[in-house]
């Protein structure tokens, strides 16, 4: 027995959606705006850096094993040098011992980069509210998703890494060039 | 399975007489609740009590499980020192502690006798401020250098933190604070 499917209509159904969205590209061309082309490609490749510090790390671990399987998100291979890595997650309790460490390891990563608190010891601190705990990895770097838990279910995590995903996608890489490189020439010449 | 023991445990009162005959009176007070043999010593002979335990063949408490300090933050004296030994031939344990006065805050190390007593050690100087007389390396072993203060000691301030980096933004508000 197989599969009975249509795909004479499938087909004919892909291409009305296609029409109705934009005109017909000339064959053999897709058109697309840059932006978002780069935001798509950017946000289906992203190499993370693991900062895994506690016990949050046991379900960083499961996110990444065949049961939920990080990678069909394309998130699926771990840098362990952050020069290569585009996200960095945070995974566990940080210490004031250990900040400067973390610091320097977001400083020593490229842009376009982001961060992900993963956890509710990165993202408040969590239950330790004493001398040594920081209360959240956005003491010491700018945070952009937090993911909630302790620790997060695998779930939440891949919830947090779709938002992320959309957050990238709508980033405007080019709008951002911009600005950056009038910021940079601002820095070099006191004038833009 | 622990292997059959080969001499009876040491009965408590027979221990105290034995530490008795050897030193004279260092044991300032003794307690046994529940099976739980404690006795304290005088500070200045800890390390001779230690070795004595030790080393006396009809005792032989050769293994050390613990050391660590307790604040009793408004007595006097203010610090205790616990040690918690155990025999390994007789299968007997025993909780050795002496007292600590805040203004000369030492007391002499166990580290000839024990080598594991040496994280042990910074791990009580580090929380408590406790100095160890002839101990070989004693620096903080969890805080960072430039940590001022004893976070153990019940006056260190419960939500004090030392950041290292500058803060992003302050980690609570001022009246939170206590
Ligand atoms: S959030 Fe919970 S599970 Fe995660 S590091 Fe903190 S205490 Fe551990």
């Amino acid at each position: 027995m197989g599969l009975n499917i249509d795909y004479e209509h499938l087909n004919q159904e892909l291409k009305d959606t296609l029409q109705k969205a934009r005109p017909a590209p000339p064959s053999g061309f897709v058109m697309a705006k840059l932006d978002e082309a780069i935001g798509w490609a950017r946000k289906y490749s992203i190499f993370q850096y693991p900062f895994v510090t506690a016990c949050c790390g046991m379900e960083f671990m499961s996110v990444a094993v065949s049961h939920y399987d990080i990678d069909r998100f394309g998130a699926g291979m771990p840098r362990f040098t952050p020069r290569q890595a585009d996200v960095l997650f945070v995974v566990g309790t940080i210490n004031h011992k250990q900040a400067p460490i973390l610091k320097r390891v977001y400083e020593q990563m490229c842009e376009p980069k982001w961060v992900i608190a993963f956890g509710a010891c990165a993202s408040s601190g969590g239950f330790y509210d004493n001398y040594t705990t920081v209360r959240g990895a956005d003491k010491i770097i700018p945070v952009d998703i937090y993911i909630p838990g302790c620790p997060p279910r695998p779930e939440a995590v891949l919830d947090g890494l779709i938002m992320l995903q959309a957050q990238i996608q709508q980033e405007g890489y080019m709008n951002k060039r911009k600005a950056l490189r009038k910021q940079g020439l601002k820095e070099l010449h006191g004038q833009p | 399975m622990a292997s059959p023991k080969t001499s009876a445990p040491v009965a408590f009162s027979s221990l105290l007489s034995v530490i008795k005959g050897h030193f004279g009176e260092v044991v300032l007070a003794h307690r046994s609740d529940f099976g739980d043999d404690t006795i304290v010593v005088q500070r200045e002979r800890w390390l001779d009590v230690l070795r004595f335990l030790k080393d006396a063949p009809s005792l032989a408490f050769n293994y050390l499980v613990d050391l660590t300090c307790v604040d009793y933050f408004g007595q006097e004296p203010r610090f205790e020192m616990v040690v918690h030994l155990l025999a390994f031939e007789s299968g007997k344990r025993l909780r050795v502690k002496a007292r600590i006065p805040e203004e000369d805050a030492t007391i002499a190390s166990l580290v000839p006798l024990w080598r594991s007593a040496n994280w042990l050690e910074r791990e009580v100087y580090d929380m408590f401020g406790i100095r160890f007389a002839g101990h070989p390396d004693l620096r903080r072993i969890l805080m960072y250098d430039e940590f001022e203060g004893y976070p153990l000691r019940k006056d260190y301030p419960l939500k004090k933190s030392q950041p290292r980096v500058p803060l992003l933004s302050p980690e609570r508000e001022e009246e939170e604070e206590i």
